[in-house]
């Protein structure tokens, strides 16, 4: 599912699969625990900040952010370098240099070279794909101690030869007398030349995000206005939060030679003229998805530390919030894209046994959120297309994405899941409340909450 | 009167309810005008909605408070599908049909001058008429949906566009394109549209959301020209698209007189070697065309109304009329829903005809089972089968990932495992008895009690064929014509025992792969070999009497034929035509002789058995257009050789003889019962055989020839050559009341 339509790129990084989590306060008298299946708990979350892409971290890789994300969190939690056993990162556009980017920040962060690290990708729930990879392993008895993360750059992306040229390159590799060598250089044409950029299309539709998600809201009959209200809300709720300093997750980070950053730098409260005289990136002219409306291209790592709670608590730790439940879900990627969430919450909540009204926090990304909400509050939709008697109904807005979201503080694709888990456990506490929902759309759903 | 007083009171929710085929209503200050003829899935360009349209726009005009027009159809897939035939038939002259076409010019050109833009919203086809009216308008607005295409049809119906089509294509789009769409009649795809200049702006279609897709994407059609009719007015909206550098260039071009004439010279040239001159249409289109650009659009219009109506009433008109309603009927399954919808498919041989079916099967949501008794054949058959679809990849008409996906619905095996999920087999294994027994006994042996068993044969009776079947009501015959991917015909063939429902099955799957489709009964050679075969055996005897293949080839196609005669034998294959000759003259005995099959056989023997083997009459050359004869099958004729009696010889009688014994055969066959309608019948011959679609099928042909005028051609050959040129009693009967016709 879509959450973020980046400007020009976004495009392998949303397909049809949605997320939600279930996260329950640890405090909470109503666990949800299940019988028989250990207490995951979230013990801290952190992130880098989220920069806009071409700026501050322009000559970071992948695996420096990830690193800075993994040292923060080993140092804010004072968690010794050897008690992780397990390591799990997700991304979305990979390097190829280093296309196990969990592997390669855990040996630059100086974990133990015995300690295993894997990388997942799911589009942008990759991180959420992290972090429940990171609750099998516990549950199954195979670790206590887990760090699951994600991370994403897009002021660097891998650009090939063409295919032509790879494969000339490659037989020129084998070719061993000089004639042959100068026969294979003399195919080169110039067309062989022309770069390759990550594909800016769906692979099996040849649909761009962006353009998909204009679709979406179309077809839901989200106004212009009423994304330019969303965005004006997600800026200002950012700001407010930024300057209340409610954003605790977010680490100071030193980029050699730029100095230390310690705030996300994409949050830009403007007012409703000025969101108004935009015009539409994707669909021109009558489209009404604007650079306001869609996250920017952003850099950033994210970070969680999972235990079980017999770990955490054995370790002196005080735990933040059980991980309680999570639904992954597909559509059709055509023309369900960006629908995640609609798909993934009623199932999470059923699955828990609870109802939408005893969620205290929402945290969605906020890709198509407009589309979504007016989605699971329609009967025709809950029957039509997902074979439910009646609508999931109306989601509490005042609940929702109180401290920004993905339009705001940005969406590093690979690295959202985690910042959208860490700020509903953060709100939950600072809130005070029980349950948190989170939800993103990608590839899945989770819920997460908090006793 | 009274009705029209009653809506000067200004009662407009009235004259909603009495208007039937248009309404509207005012958004802002936009008129949103809706189009929906009841009782019809389609829009039809009609008299009564043309005159509630006249109604419509001079209310609108005449309201001052609405200051833009939006058009849009409120069927779903439909704009308008063009003018309505029947009105059309309906005419007695030429005269009648020229006020016709002067009525829509002038609707049009009101609309062209309109005070206030209109903007046409266009989801669905858009054809004929419907593009005309789409193209007076000052703004086009279409959706990507697949549904969406736009052409001037006009000329596969012998027609030209007679609505002003020819005069405003060439302004909008260039003279080179505005020929090409006009001439081929050719379906313009949404984005290809715009490209051309057809349309100012595409609309996505929307995926389900609150509502329905096909409804809310017609909504959101809606809602966006809505926007660009008042962008307009408020001149936002630019009108007039700037052009780029080729476009200028093109437009210079054309501005110069000796350009076009050498393009009226080139395309006229062209047309005459496509169509020999036996269709008229395509060059009345380009002299509406030429008035228009040389003598003013005055002259222009009046040739086009001129034009529209004196074609309306040529035989070759009315043929390519009776075809295409034909080909509707044809369309239809007259046997009702089958009780099971076949959703597995087994294709027994990966040969050309299996691969053939197989290909055009797995896109239609069928799982397809192709089974081969060898590696090599199965492997090539589903190459080929591959090759189809990512041809269809490289002209951008489907995507590699939908490509791949339709290609995992097929499976390539060559044994019958998983024959126990399968709805029906379809056998395309060697033309044998004995070995359509085999399969038929193993298939039975491993297939669920329903399974149907089709057998795609071009000769043997199904009735033999289903002898060894335990379940002789599940068997019929499928003869598909190769290749199958282009070939639009299917022939069913159904025996005395072949039940309702299992011909209703059949039917519904060959409509799935997007076949025409005729049901006929059993017997040798079912209708279109059997009337190929004569055809065939008149064509050796005409080379036996030393008529040159070429020249053979060259009669055929001046008479109509898509294809020479002769080169047609090689496409079918000398073995295959050896091999049917044989069979029919054992059931039908010496009335289907013609030359001497033992010609064919010695080719067949020698390894020319057409041009799969690279020789046959002509030798075929990879790479090589031009063919040349094969002076080794000369060498065999010439051993054969009989004096051509000079009495039957003439150019003409060389078409006529051909010509004449397909068409009595024809007829026997409706006289026999084997074809149960005439219509089905030239439908059959037009799109399986080739039959010269201008003459409208065999049975139209005899309506306009004449039966007597062929009796008597018949009588003179029958006196050289005998009872092969005996007429039916059906023919000999409509030779002696001429007001015996097959279509009224």
């Amino acid at each position: 599912q879509v959450t973020n339509y980046v400007m020009v790129s976004a495009k392998k990084f949303a397909r049809e699969n949605l997320f939600s989590l279930l996260l329950v306060q640890t405090k909470s008298k109503k666990t949800l625990a299940k019988p028989g299946v250990k207490n995951i708990v979230l013990v801290e979350g952190v992130r880098t900040p989220f920069l806009l892409s071409g700026t501050i971290y322009n000559d970071f890789m992948a695996h420096d952010l990830a690193r800075a994300a993994l040292l923060g969190l080993l140092n804010k939690t004072s968690l010794p370098k050897d008690a992780v056993d397990y390591i799990v990162y997700g991304t979305v556009i990979q390097e190829v240099k280093t296309s196990n980017v969990a592997r390669e920040a855990a040996l630059g962060a100086g974990i133990s070279e015995k300690i295993p690290a894997h990388t997942v990708t799911m589009a942008c729930i990759s991180a959420n794909q992290a972090i429940t990879t990171a609750v099998g392993l516990i549950a199954a008895g195979q670790c206590d101690v887990v760090v699951a993360g994600g991370v994403e750059t897009m002021s660097d992306m891998p650009i090939r030869h063409s295919r032509k040229m790879r494969k000339t390159m490659l037989t020129l590799n084998k070719a061993k007398t000089l004639s042959q060598r100068l026969t294979l250089l003399s195919k080169i044409r110039l067309g062989y030349l022309t770069p390759e950029l990550p594909a800016l299309t769906e692979f099996s539709t040849n649909e761009t995000m962006g353009h998909s998600a204009d679709r979406l809201t179309a077809a839901f009959g989200v106004s212009r206005r009423e994304q330019d209200e969303f965005a004006f809300r997600s800026h200002s709720l950012a700001k407010k939060a930024q300057d209340a300093g409610l954003l605790s997750d977010v680490l100071s980070v030193n980029v050699p030679g730029k100095g230390i950053v310690s705030k996300d730098n994409g949050i830009r409260p403007s007012s409703m003229e000025q969101l108004e005289k935009l015009k539409p990136v994707f669909i021109k002219p009558h489209g009404t998805i604007t650079p306001a409306s869609s996250s920017f291209l952003t850099d950033g790592a994210s970070a969680v530390l999972l235990m079980s709670e017999e770990k955490a608590l054995a370790m002196g730790y005080k735990p933040k919030a059980y991980l309680r439940d999570f639904v992954f879900v597909s559509q059709d990627p055509k023309d369900q894209l960006l629908l995640g969430p609609s798909y993934a919450t009623p199932e999470v909540l059923e699955k828990s046994g609870i109802t939408l009204d005893d969620i205290d926090v929402f945290e969605f990304h906020e890709g198509q959120i407009l589309a979504n909400l007016k989605a699971m509050d329609s009967d025709w939709f809950a029957q039509t297309c997902m074979g439910r008697k009646s609508k999931v109904g109306v989601l509490p807005i005042e609940k929702l994405n109180l401290w920004g979201g993905s339009l705001s503080l940005g969406h590093p694709f690979g690295a959202t899941g985690a910042r959208l888990v860490t700020a509903a456990v953060n709100r939950l506490k600072k809130e005070g409340g029980q349950y948190a929902l989170v939800a993103a759309c990608a590839a899945g759903g989770q819920v997460v909450f908090d006793l | 009167m009274f009705h029209q007083q009653f809506f000067m009171v200004g009662l407009l929710f009235v004259c909603r309810q009495i208007r039937s085929h248009v309404s509207y209503e005012v958004k802002d200050d936009v008129a949103v005008i809706r189009i929906n003829n009841p009782d019809s899935k389609v829009n039809t360009l009609s008299i009564p909605m043309q005159r509630e349209m006249a109604e419509v726009m001079n209310e609108v005009w005449a309201n001052g408070a609405v200051k833009s027009v939006v058009l849009i159809s409120s069927k779903p897939g439909c704009f308008i599908a063009g003018a309505d035939i029947n009105m059309i038939q309906a005419c007695r002259s030429a005269e009648e049909v020229t006020a016709l076409s002067q009525e829509g010019q002038k609707m049009f050109e009101k609309i062209e001058k309109s005070p206030i833009p209109i903007v046409a919203a266009i989801n669905g086809s858009c054809l004929g008429g419907g593009l005309e009216f789409a193209l007076a308008c000052q703004y086009r607005v279409a959706t990507k949906s697949r549904k969406t295409v736009l052409g001037t049809p006009e000329v596969m119906l012998g027609l030209l566009p007679g609505a002003g089509g020819t005069q405003r294509l060439p302004k909008m789009v260039g003279l080179p394109s505005a020929f090409d769409v006009m001439l081929t009649g050719r379906n313009i795809r949404a984005d290809k549209a715009k490209k051309m200049g057809l349309v100012h702006q595409l609309v996505d279609p929307l995926g389900p959301g609150l509502k329905d897709s096909d409804v809310r994407t017609v909504e959101y059609l809606e809602e966006v020209a809505v926007g660009f009719a008042k962008g307009i007015v408020n001149k936002s909206i630019p009108l007039t698209k700037r052009k780029g550098i080729m476009q200028k260039l093109q437009d210079y071009a054309m501005g110069i007189p000796f350009v076009r004439q050498q393009i009226y010279k080139t395309v006229t040239k062209r047309v005459m070697n496509q169509t020999k001159g036996l269709y008229p249409a395509p060059l009345k289109i380009i002299e509406c065309v030429k008035a228009g650009l040389e003598k003013g659009s005055e002259a222009g219009y009046l040739e086009e109304s001129q034009n529209f109506g004196k074609l309306a009433m040529t035989p070759e008109s009315k043929a390519l009329v009776g075809l295409y309603q034909g080909q509707v009927a044809c369309k239809k399954n007259r046997f009702g829903t089958p009780e099971r919808e076949v959703k597995n498919l087994a294709i027994l041989g990966a040969g050309l005809m299996g691969a053939g079916i197989a290909q055009v099967t797995v896109d239609k949501g069928v799982n397809v089972i192709l089974k081969d008794t060898a590696t090599e054949g199965l492997s090539r058959g589903q190459d080929q089968v591959y090759k189809g679809f990512n041809a269809k990849v490289k002209k951008k008409s489907i995507t590699s990932f939908e490509r791949d996906t339709t290609m995992s619905c097929l499976t390539g095996q060559l044994d019958y495992s998983g024959f126990e999920r399968v709805d029906m087999v379809i056998e395309a294994v060697f033309e044998d008895l004995s070995i359509k027994h085999k399969v038929l006994k193993e298939v039975e042996a491993v297939t669920p009690p329903h399974c149907i068993f089709a057998t795609n044969t071009s000769g043997l009776p199904i009735k033999d064929i289903a002898a060894a079947s335990k379940r002789p009501e599940n068997v019929i015959g499928m003869h598909y014509f190769s290749p199958v991917d282009k070939m639009q015909l299917l022939e069913i063939i159904t025996t005395d025992k072949t039940s309702k429902d299992t011909t209703a099955s059949a039917v519904a799957l060959g409509l799935k792969q997007g076949k025409i489709i005729i049901v006929v009964k059993d017997g040798p050679g079912f209708y279109t070999t059997r009337c190929l075969s004569p055809m065939l055996a008149e064509l050796l005897r005409l080379l036996q009497e030393g008529v040159e293949p070429k020249k053979l080839d060259l009669l055929t196609t001046s008479f109509g034929l898509p294809v020479g005669a002769v080169i047609l034998a090689d496409e079918v294959g000398i073995d295959v035509a050896a091999h049917v000759g044989k069979t029919m003259t054992k059931a039908f005995g010496s009335r289907l002789d013609g030359g001497n099959i033992e010609v064919v056989t010695t080719m067949v023997e020698k390894g020319f058995t057409g041009r799969k083997a690279g020789k046959g009459f002509y030798i075929y050359e990879k790479g090589s257009k031009s063919r040349n004869i094969n002076p080794a099958a000369e060498e065999i004729l010439k051993k054969f050789k009989l004096s051509a009696p000079p009495s039957v010889s003439s150019d003409s009688d060389v078409q006529y003889r051909l010509v004449s014994r397909f068409v009595n055969e024809a007829l026997l066959c409706l006289q026999e019962g084997i074809l149960s309608n005439p219509m089905e019948g030239d439908i059959g011959a037009v799109f399986g055989l080739g039959f010269p679609p201008f003459l409208g099928g065999p049975f139209r042909f005899v309506d306009a020839f004449g039966a007597d005028k062929l009796v008597q051609k018949m009588k003179k050959y029958e006196e050289v050559y005998g009872n092969q040129f005996t007429a039916c009693q059906l023919l000999q009967d409509h030779a002696k009341d001429s007001s015996k016709k097959f279509y009224k």
